[in-house]
């Protein structure tokens, strides 16, 4: 193969707001497997190697939120509820409802062409973000 | 301007692309089957009670287990093919090794997940 069949990123240029949010997944992914090794090596030096098997490791590293390992053997839930897995979980939250919510956009999109029915996609997407966002935080810092 | 394409609905379900379209199909399905999964699980956890109870209680499943961690997983690796081959666009003429490379990772990976649920759930 000869021919260049690709352009860079600062070829293509980041012209609307579709080209920011595709640039802002990929980013945002790149962000969501950080976080997820942070809860992982976080719930491995917390011990979880005794106490938990391999469910309950995964649900911590996915979500690091108290709630998700009150049903395991661990003795002392106080450092898995402290600020900083309160900060990271919200962090997670946050990155993964916006990443999320685009990309339901994306699959509609896909299906419905309608200019209007994409208004309304788009209105919805925000409702939505906004919604799971607040629930979210709300769960995480009342737990 | 994508919102100017025109494609009706039908036409888009029917849609086959010609190379990597079992990547593109399993990672809309892991993303649907997790926004789906968290959207009910955020809301079974805001509600509580008995209806919260009755949803929260469908993923300590094993089989719903495997399902969900399919979704992560696959969307996960997947996610990272096309992360990496899209901020570094030249590698983008080795997509099929790349998604060749994507699979050798994802089986060992999936397949030691599902022995270690199947063998926690099953009392091992």
């Amino acid at each position: 193969m000869t021919t260049k069949r690709t352009l860079s990123i600062k070829q293509r240029g980041l012209t609307n707001f579709e080209a920011v949010m595709w640039i802002f997944t990929r980013l945002s992914a790149l962000a969501i497997y950080g976080l997820i090794l942070v809860g992982l090596i976080g719930a491995l030096i917390m011990g979880a190697r005794n106490q938990m098997n391999f469910a309950d490791v995964m649900r911590w590293a996915f979500m690091p939120n108290v709630t998700h390992v009150q049903s395991t053997d661990l003795q002392d839930l106080n450092p898995w509820a402290s600020p900083f897995w309160k900060l990271t979980a919200s962090a997670l939250l946050l990155v993964a409802v916006a990443h999320g919510v685009h990309g339901l956009v994306v699959i509609a999109d896909d299906y419905i062409a309608g200019a209007g029915a994409r208004k309304f996609i788009r209105f919805l997407s925000i409702v939505m973000m906004i919604s799971m966002s607040g629930i979210g935080l709300y769960l995480i810092w009342t737990s | 301007m994508g919102l100017k394409r025109g494609v009706s609905l039908s036409a888009g379900l029917r849609y086959k692309g010609p190379s990597g379209y079992l990547t593109y199909i399993l990672h809309r399905i892991g993303g649907l089957g997790m926004a789906i999964f968290i959207t009910v699980h955020l809301l079974a956890s805001f509600i509580g009670g008995r209806t919260g109870g009755f949803f929260n209680g469908i993923y300590e499943n094993w089989a719903f287990q495997i399902f969900i961690f399919f979704c992560v997983l696959f969307h996960a690796i997947n996610g990272l093919r096309i992360t990496i081959l899209d901020l570094w666009p030249k590698l983008l003429d080795y997509q099929k090794e790349a998604i060749w490379l994507e699979w050798a990772v994802f089986i060992p990976l999936f397949g030691i997940s599902v022995f270690v649920i199947m063998n926690s759930a099953l009392g091992g």
